[in-house]
This record gives C-alpha cells, structure tokens and sequence, in this order.
C-alpha cells in the first residue's frame, strides 16, 4: 500500500507570511467565505503551475483586493482605481517577457475604469485580466455597482436598483465581446465545486494564452461577497450560484486562440542616451556638455510673478535655461489660470547645487514681482534677508519689509523708453544680474539665444539685459558681500 | 484486508490557526468528512477540522477554501492492481 504524498498546498506564489500588520501574518485581510480569497489561490496556483512566478508582474486595484501585493511573491504595481490596464500595458510594452495580470473588482473596472478597459481590449494588449464581478462595492461599504443586479439594494440604491433611474446591470464580458482585438473572453463562477474547478482551468487558460504570447484574454469571474450582500459564506455561494449566474451567464464568449496572429515584436524602446537627440535637443556637435558642478554653492527659491503678457514665464525660463547652463540642478514650473492671456501667472524656479526635493516655491529667497497684486501676495511669504524686485517706483507704504533687501525700479517704464514695453522681465533680469552676480553673463546670454527665437527680440533683449545692469550701477543695490544664497 | 480497514485514498491537514471558520469546506467536501469545530481558534473563529477518516483526496477543499495556506491535502500513491481496484470500485 503506498503512502501519503501532499497534491494540494499553499502555492509557492504566494508570501509565506503576509507582512501587512504584525498580527494575523498567515491569513489574508478578506472577510470568511470572501472570493477575492479564492480567486487569488486559482491565481497563485496558475502561476505556479506554468512556472513563471520569476517573471509575473501583478497590477493591483483599488477595491478589498487593493493589497493583493501583500500575498503575490511576484512583481507588483499598485495603480489608482481603475487604471490597472493601462498600467498594465505600460508595464507589458516596456517589459514584453513579463507576464502581466491585472486584477479588478466591478467598481474599479466597470464603472470608474471603463474607459481603461474598453481601450486596452480594443487595442488588444496581450495581458490577461481578472474581474472579479461581487455586484457591489465591497471595500467602501456597499454602494451600488454597475453589475449590481436589478431590484437589489445597496447603499446607493436603498429601494432597489431601479432600471429606469439607475441604469441596467452592465454585461462587461459582453461588451467586450463587441470588439475585433479580444482573443479570449470568459465568464466564470464560484458558485459550487464545478464552477470553482472550471474557474481554476480557466485562469489557467487565460494566463497560458499570454504565455503564448496569443492576445488579451479576459475572465470575469461571478464572486461572493458575504459581507455587504449580507450572507453567510454558504449562503453567498448560493447567491452566485442563484441570482448573479441568471443575470451574467457563465461559459466562453470567445476563443480565438487557435486563430491569434503573433503580434509584431514591438521595437525596442531607444537607449537612455539617444533620447536627446529624438526630441531634438542636441543641436550639433558643437554642443559642450555642462561643466560639472559650478564653484558657486547656490540654492535658489525662486518666485517671478505678474499678468498674463509681461514675461513672466520667459523671466524664469531664462534663468532656470542659464543655471542649467551653469551646471546647477533647475527646475521650472509655471503656474497660471486658465486665461490665456489675462490674469495672473507666476512661476516657480529653483536653481541648485544639489539635486532638488520639489520644483515648488513656497517659501522664496527672491521674489521677482512684476506688478502690486503679486508683490502683495508673495511678499509675505519672502525669507528673511531674501531679495525682492519690484516693478515700481517705489514700494506701497502699506507693503515693505525691514528683514529683506528690496529694490523698486520702474521696469515697465524703462521698456517703455526702449521702445518695446515688453522688455521690461529682461530689464529686471539685468538688474537682478547686476546687483547680485548670481550668473555668468555668457550663460544668461546662451540661454536668451536659444529660447528666444526672434532675431530682433533677441537684439532687444540683449539691450534690456543693459539696461537693467545700467540701473543698478547708477543706484547700487544693498547687498552684503557675504550672503550665502539659500545654503 | 478486509473493505473497512482499507486505508483512506487521502487526507488533509487543515492549519486551524489561519482557518476562518467561513465552513465552505465543509459545505463541498463530497464525503462530509470536515465539520467546524465547537471550540474557538486564536482569532475567535470555530476551525474547519477533519473527521479522521473517509477523505478521498479528491482536493476540493483546497480550491474552495479563500485562505492560502488553510488545508493542506495528501493522497496515497496506489500500487497499480489498487489503482485498479479504485477505479473499478
Ligand atoms: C479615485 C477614487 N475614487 C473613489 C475611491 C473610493 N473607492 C475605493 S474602493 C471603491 C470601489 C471598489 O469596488 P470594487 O471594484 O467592486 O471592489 P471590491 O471592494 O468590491 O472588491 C471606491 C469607489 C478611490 N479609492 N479612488
Ligand atoms: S467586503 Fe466583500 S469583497 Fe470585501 S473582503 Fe469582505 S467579502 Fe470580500
Ligand atoms: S480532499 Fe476531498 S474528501 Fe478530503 S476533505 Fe477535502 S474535500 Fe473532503
Ligand atoms: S474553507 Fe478554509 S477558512 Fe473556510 S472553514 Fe474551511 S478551512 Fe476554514
């Protein structure tokens, strides 16, 4: 008589201790009887079975499943509600070997990632999804989902899913049925022992056929959720079983397996290094790389405001463009309304020796302020001993600070006398130059040719730059020779 | 040997630690050899447990069963005039 020999245990897919709390390291977070639990084993034993654990990359939801990276010992990504497909094909395109599975509930696919969805069965990616249909939403407390059957209530349909108001109960594998890309499409159950053993052949399937490399394959499997349906665990199979198996009938929609083309092997993605040249940064051989780091150690928070049409935005590309130029770290954000051509903008530059935490200014040590609203609105917010530059004769009464250094110089009017009324951020930009020597005049120079495309723009510039620098020689601005830029 | 001191075909080792007493083993076993246990596990949950005798190895349990590691099952590897046997039973 021969002896007993193990033919079903915990697959080797999954974590052998789930790392989420310190408690309850052996168990999942799902409720008794909860099909999330049994999906994830049919999972976890598909993936062990075809041997590719090492290179399968599970795409995580938002819905009760949302920790499924705490279980699957495989590569994980967690995604926001609903964009697990699309996530998913990033993932598969940039790393066509891997294996790649995204998991959903009926929230997160069927109503807030419809879109997700749709587009990456009709595109035919050759990933496998699994949606898990509980007709409700589970993890947020039972509101109403697109599969949630006629007449059932649920927190958001509290007399009942009623046709007329809330729509009919969305056929998801149906749907997609429609489509030309769609090379497996099957709904399952977990209703009884049949269904679970017909749902673990077809998971397996599915997962097979992206194995092949065949094409986007689909199971939608009908799933207890004895929680918020308000069942026992057995009661609950019987639901599936009973009712959600009427509404969404179970078998194969689709199987064209046999008939799948390969797809064309996608063309590698381009080396790191030629990515300048695609997006046409490079523009000859002529090109210097950046000097290392400069000698000067700097950390600029930089704040240019003012109204749409002053140069606002200009003002802090060609200081962020000259201080890349200079070898510091840069980063540029703009910060406008909607209007495109009123109301206010300003943008946010920093300008560093060390790499930058965030591109964002809140606190700025120079405010380059190029009407009153601005000047009033992030005044406040200027660092002691910060610099601030103000288009202005001079400071409102009601609006200066002791603790900063401030210069007020008509910028606006200055252009005016240039004769282009635009100039006046390049006059600004001299005068800042001028009175602090916080850039080289090559490199402000360098960074005004290339963004400026005008060959008169660019003359007018080079004379604002003048001016500006003129201003302050004829009025020097107070400045300690020892301040330390930020650092 | 007679019929009723023949070995059972299988066996399972159910792990009442991670059991979440939610009984749907019970509920699939075809022979109804697990049952949930009158005491309470760690977790105040009653434990799935196995009747000793009469599983077939048949693994349904371990299909139904949400939690990973909740039931482990064995089978006997059968000589091939018992495999036989079995099959013609
Ligand atoms: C962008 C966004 N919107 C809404 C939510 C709230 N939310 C969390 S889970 C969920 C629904 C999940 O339902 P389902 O996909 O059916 O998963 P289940 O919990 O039933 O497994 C919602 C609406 C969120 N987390 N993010
Ligand atoms: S609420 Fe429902 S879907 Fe969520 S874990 Fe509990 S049983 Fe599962
Ligand atoms: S393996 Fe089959 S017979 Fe044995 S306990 Fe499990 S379900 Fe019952
Ligand atoms: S199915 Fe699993 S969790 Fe549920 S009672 Fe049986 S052993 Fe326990």
């Amino acid at each position: 008589m021969g002896s007993l020999t193990v033919t079903h245990e915990r697959a080797d897919s999954f974590f052998d201790t789930f790392e989420r709390k310190a408690e309850l390291q052996h168990q999942t977070h799902y409720c008794p009887g909860c099909g999330h639990g049994i999906v994830h084993k049919l999972l976890a034993q598909a993936i062990d079975e075809l041997g590719i654990q090492d290179r399968t990359i599970l795409i995580s939801p938002v819905g009760c499943s949302v920790f499924a990276y705490y279980y699957f010992d495989v590569g994980n990504v967690q995604s926001a509600h609903g964009r697990a497909p699309a996530v998913a094909t990033a993932v598969k395109r940039s790393r066509p070997e891997s294996i790649v599975v995204s998991y959903q509930g009926d929230g997160d696919l069927a109503a807030i990632g419809t879109a997700e969805i749709v587009h990456a069965a009709n595109r035919g990616e050759p990933i496998t999804v699994i949606f898990v249909n509980n007709g409700i939403y589970g993890m947020t407390g039972g509101q109403m989902a697109p599969t949630t059957p006629l007449g059932r209530k649920s927190t958001t349909s509290p007399f009942g899913r009623n046709q007329w108001t809330e729509g009919f109960p969305v056929h998801v594998c149906e749907l997609l049925n429609s489509l030309e890309a769609p090379v497996f499409i099957e709904r399952v159950g977990l209703g009884n022992n049949k269904q679970i053993m017909n749902a673990a052949k077809v998971i397996k399937r599915a997962m097979e056929n992206q194995v092949k490399g065949l094409g986007f394959s689909f199971v939608e499997v009908l799933s207890p959720c004895p929680t918020i349906w308000k069942f026992n665990p057995v009661e609950a199979q019987r639901f599936v079983r009973e009712e959600m198996a009427k509404v969404f009938a179970i078998g194969n929609l689709r199987d064209r397996t046999k008939e799948a083309v390969q797809r064309p092997a996608a063309t590698p993605p381009p080396a790191v290094e030629d990515i300048p040249r695609i997006l046409g940064l490079v523009n000859g051989e002529a090109e210097a790389p950046p000097t290392g780091r400069p000698d000067r150690a700097l950390n600029l928070h930089i704040k240019v405001a003012g109204f749409g049409g002053q140069g606002v935005l200009l003002l802090g590309e060609v200081l962020a463009e000259a201080g890349l130029e200079s070898g510091y770290e840069v980063s540029w954000l703009p910060s406008y309304g909607p209007e495109m051509r009123s109301g206010t903008s300003n943008c946010h530059v920093r300008l560093s020796s060390d790499p930058i935490d965030s591109p964002l200014v809140s606190r700025p040590n120079v405010l380059l302020a190029l009407n009153e609203p601005s000047l009033r609105k992030f005044l406040p917010a200027l660092e002691p001993g910060g610099i601030v530059l103000y288009n202005g004769e001079a400071f409102p009464e009601d609006c200066a600070r002791r603790d900063v250094r401030a210069m007020a110089l008509p910028f606006s009017h200055l252009a005016d006398e240039m004769g282009e009324s635009k100039a006046g951020n390049i006059i600004m930009l001299g005068a800042l130059l001028e009175a602090t020597g916080l850039l080289e005049e090559e490199q402000v120079i360098g960074a005004l040719r290339r963004l400026v495309k005008s060959q008169r723009w660019f003359e007018l510039d080079l004379k604002a730059l003048e001016c500006g620098r003129e201003e302050v020689r004829k009025q020097p601005f107070p400045l300690a020779e020892d301040y330390l830029w930020g650092v | 040997m007679t019929t009723n001191t023949k070995p059972d075909r299988g066996s399972v080792e159910m792990n009442s630690e991670e059991c979440k007493g939610c009984g749907l083993c019970v509920e699939a076993c075809p022979p109804k050899v697990l049952r949930l246990a009158d005491r309470l596990n760690r977790y105040g949950y009653h434990p799935a447990v196995y009747a000793g005798h009469g599983c077939t190895g048949c693994g349904i349990c371990f299909f139904v069963c949400p939690e990973p590691g909740g039931i482990k099952v064995l089978r006997r590897a059968m000589e091939p005039a018992a495999e036989l046997a079995a099959a013609c039973a």
